[in-house]
């Protein structure tokens, strides 16, 4: 029973001016933060393995859009975006990125492992699609203990070659599991390009096996990434089961800081900044639209300027952990 | 030519089973693949077919006789023309030579254990005690803890209907149903990771691996996913999780289901790792890892699920983690072991005591966190140390346990410290083989009268 199905592309949803301006900002956060990021990287103050989500924006910010209290995510090691669009405070995942005391994890995870329990965000994981059965696993304790809860699974076009992934979607819809897939196709798993790595690039199809059903979305279209969300979250909760959702995205950046993108050209990266900016996207039906003003859109430009630069001083003036950390967290 | 038939292994560990009930009587003509017997093994009942074409000419053993030792001859068969005179004479003709003579020394199931000398820690005086299988043990520990928590729920392959591969949670599924006693499709990694996340959600699974073997495949969520994320997060979120199922050799199982993990989960800081041998230390240390916030990998054996200890009888008894007992006290040398090692540190500790030397044996019971001062202060007193395990000889449990007391003993050994372990090789299937791979008692004997100088 094949299930999946190229959905028809979602209705644009009727927004409010509200709504407009509330997916701007939240994009428009990510974006200058990732940037920051980027150029405290570039100063030393940020180590490691950094992998921005600059381009990918409207995905997690139209999902989010279409979850409630209690829902639960979980992505992979580009996690920066998820975090601050559900809800984690700027302050503590740049101080996080620095290695400082202040960081959500006091320092200890770094960029790659980050949680939140507060905002039910289970992570930052480091490696490359366990976080799906994890995020199963999170919908597996919803199904348990009877509640109406769904958790999202956010996962690149490279996690979704992993094998666990396949034995997890068997198990989420054998027990009928309220968990949604969310299948970021970048299209590059770090250089790999997936016409390159994937024998069918239609990746919502792949839970066709085990008769989830799946959809392609515009994931550089806020309000379709809502509707599809709105869509899946319906169905998850319902006791339908899981549901796939590929967000066809595009990361601006490099793999992580380290990455040339040697495996593309410039052309290709221009073209989708120019033609399909999630940003811009909402920009122009905001200005079109007369819901805002450009005076109104500096604004919150300058506004959100300021949360990112404050959120910067903050990561580099918190202190380190203190020494004793080192032995700290490891046993409850 | 009278056909005996004897009483069948159904499982590489069976050494003896109850002939539950026969399915032909004397008379009886039977064919190739005729069902004949149900027998019942430590770990199910089995129906036993006929082989060979004839009459039932004469039954052996009578149905409902238990501990049937394997190879006993229990029926003649006889072929065409032969007549039941024939069969009498079968009958009483001496039983079959023992083939499985050259198996693994492996103690009957009905022999007794050494002598504790050391008493239970904790128990208060005037408990009685019940003698109980180590599988039976662990499946009360499971039960009693799901009783008063029912955050606590039991997963892995054949656990449910089929009452568990080696009927670990027999009778679980009937007491909690199937949402808390829950059968996976064949899928370590997947369920593991599964299991991580719903113990990140504030549920406490117990994962069953039908074998830690299986548990390669599931590694990563193990030591990545679950025991790594407290320290990741900050402290904002763990997995109170059990990681269980038979570690090691088994019998005669070959290179892929034969290995002991013990030194690779004892290695990763998040952990816990116990590895209990007796029933006792079993029921236990079981139902602290499930009430442990921590993961615990939890190392079971085969062979020793059917070995049966006096466990107390006790509503609440728990064994702390973290803690090794002593089980007999001596003065000449300390025997440091864990998990089914225990078998041959004991045996060899009795047979040193025939020839004099007096030696304290250790159970180590966890692996991680250690409890090296109990085997620091034990050496102090023997001032001569030898480590039992099953595992492989490089980076073993005992190559540290050597390393703690060069640095925290070094003053008072006599000798140096030996290792006892499996050898160095993948675990061959031939039985003379597996015999030489394992490590045994004489080996043991062998160290303490070398560190001893005898």
């Amino acid at each position: 029973m094949a299930t999946a199905k190229r959905a028809a592309r979602p209705k644009k949803a009727n927004s409010s001016a509200e709504e407009l301006l509330h997916y701007y900002r939240e994009m428009l956060t990510i974006r200058r933060f990732e940037e920051k990021a980027g150029q405290l990287y570039g100063m030393g103050l940020i180590g490691g393995f950094c992998h921005l989500y600059i381009g990918q924006e409207a995905v997690v910010v139209g999902l989010e859009a279409s979850a409630e209290e209690g829902d639960q995510r979980v992505t992979s090691y580009r996690d920066h975006g998820h975090m601050l669009a559900c809800g984690m405070d700027p302050k503590g995942v740049m101080a996080e990125l620095t290695g400082r005391e202040g960081g959500y994890s006091r320092g200890k995870g770094g960029s790659m492992h980050m949680f939140s329990a507060e905002k039910n965000f289970f992570g930052g994981h480091g490696i490359v699609g366990a976080q799906v059965p994890i995020g199963a696993g999170l919908a597996f304790a919803n199904w348990y203990q009877g509640n109406d809860r769904v958790s999202f699974a956010y996962f690149g076009d490279g996690a979704s070659n992993q094998g666990q992934v396949y034995e997890t979607m068997n198990m989420a819809s054998l027990w009928k599991l309220p968990c949604i897939f969310v299948i970021e196709n970048n299209q590059y798993a770090m250089g790999t390009s997936l016409k390159r790595a994937s024998s069918t690039p239609e990746l919502y199809t792949r839970g066709a096996a085990f008769g989830i059903p799946g959809e392609a979305v515009d994931g550089m279209d806020v309000l379709a990434v809502k509707a599809a969300g709105e869509k899946a979250v319906a169905h998850c909760r319902s006791g339908a089961g899981p549901y796939i959702l590929e967000m066809k995205t595009y990361r601006y950046r490099g793999h992580s800081m380290s990455d040339p993108a040697k495996y593309r050209t410039r052309e290709e990266v221009q073209k989708m900044k120019d033609e399909k900016d999630p940003i811009d996207h909402v920009r122009d039906m905001l200005t079109q639209g007369k819901h805002a003003t450009p005076e109104d859109l500096k604004a919150i430009d300058k506004e959100i300027k300021k949360l990112v630069s404050e959120a910067a001083d903050f990561a580099s003036e918190s202190p380190e952990p203190a020494l004793e950390e080192l032995y700290t967290d490891i046993y409850a | 030519m009278t056909i005996q038939i004897l009483m069948p292994a159904l499982s590489p560990t069976m050494e003896e089973g109850t002939l539950a009930k026969w399915l032909v009587k004397e008379g009886d003509t039977v064919a190739s693949g005729d069902i004949m017997a149900e027998i019942e093994t430590d770990k199910a009942t089995m129906e036993f077919e006929a082989v060979d074409e004839g009459v039932v000419g004469k039954i052996l053993v009578a149905e409902g006789s238990e501990n049937v030792a394997v190879n006993t001859p229990i029926a003649v068969l006889l072929e065409d023309g032969e007549d039941a005179s024939a069969a009498e004479a079968a009958g009483s003709a001496p039983p079959a030579e023992d083939t499985t003579a050259e198996a693994p020394a492996l103690a009957p199931a009905a022999q007794p254990i050494a002598v504790v000398e050391v008493p239970m820690e904790d128990i208060p005086e005037g408990t009685t005690f019940t003698s109980i299988p180590v599988r039976e043990a662990l499946r009360d520990a499971m039960a009693e803890e799901m009783r008063l928590d029912d955050k606590v729920f039991l997963m892995g392959e054949e656990v449910a209907e089929y009452q568990g591969a080696y009927k670990v949670s027999q009778g679980l599924l009937d007491e909690f149903g199937a949402k808390r006693v829950i059968d996976t499709p064949i899928t370590e990694h997947g369920f593991t990771g599964i299991a991580t996340g719903a113990a990140f959600a504030g549920l406490r699974p117990i994962v069953e691996f039908m074998t830690f073997n299986f548990a390669m495949q599931a590694i990563d969520h193990i030591l990545n996913s679950a025991a790594k994320t407290r320290y990741m997060s900050g402290g904002q979120m763990g997995a109170q999780m059990v990681f269980r199922g038979a570690n090691g050799a088994a019998a005669r199982v070959g290179a892929q289901h034969s290995q002991d993990y013990a030194t690779w989960y004892a290695q990763i800081p998040g952990l816990k790792v116990c590895m209990p041998y007796s029933a006792a230390d079993a029921k236990g240390l079981l139902k602290s890892a499930i009430r442990d916030p921590n993961p615990v990998v939890f190392l079971e054996n085969e062979i020793l699920y059917g070995r049966s200890f006096d466990v107390p009888d006790l509503d609440d008894f728990t064994v702390p983690i973290g803690k090794a007992k002593i089980w007999r006290s001596g003065d000449d040398v300390t025997i440091v072991s864990f998990g089914i090692g225990m078998q041959y540190a004991l045996e060899a500790a009795d047979r040193l005591a025939e020839d004099g030397i007096s030696a304290e044996v250790i159970d180590l019971r966890t692996l991680r966190p250690l409890d090296s001062q109990t085997v620091v202060n034990s050496v102090m007193k023997t001032n001569r140390c030898v480590t039992v395990e099953e595992g492989f000889p490089v980076c073993s449990i005992g190559s540290y346990i050597s390393s703690i007391l060069m640095q925290e003993a070094f003053d008072y050994l006599d000798a140096p410290v030996i290792n006892c372990t499996g050898k160095d090789v993948p675990m061959p299937y031939a039985a003379n083989l597996e015999k030489l791979a394992l490590v045994t008692t004489d080996d043991v004997v062998e160290a303490v009268k070398s560190v001893t100088y005898r």
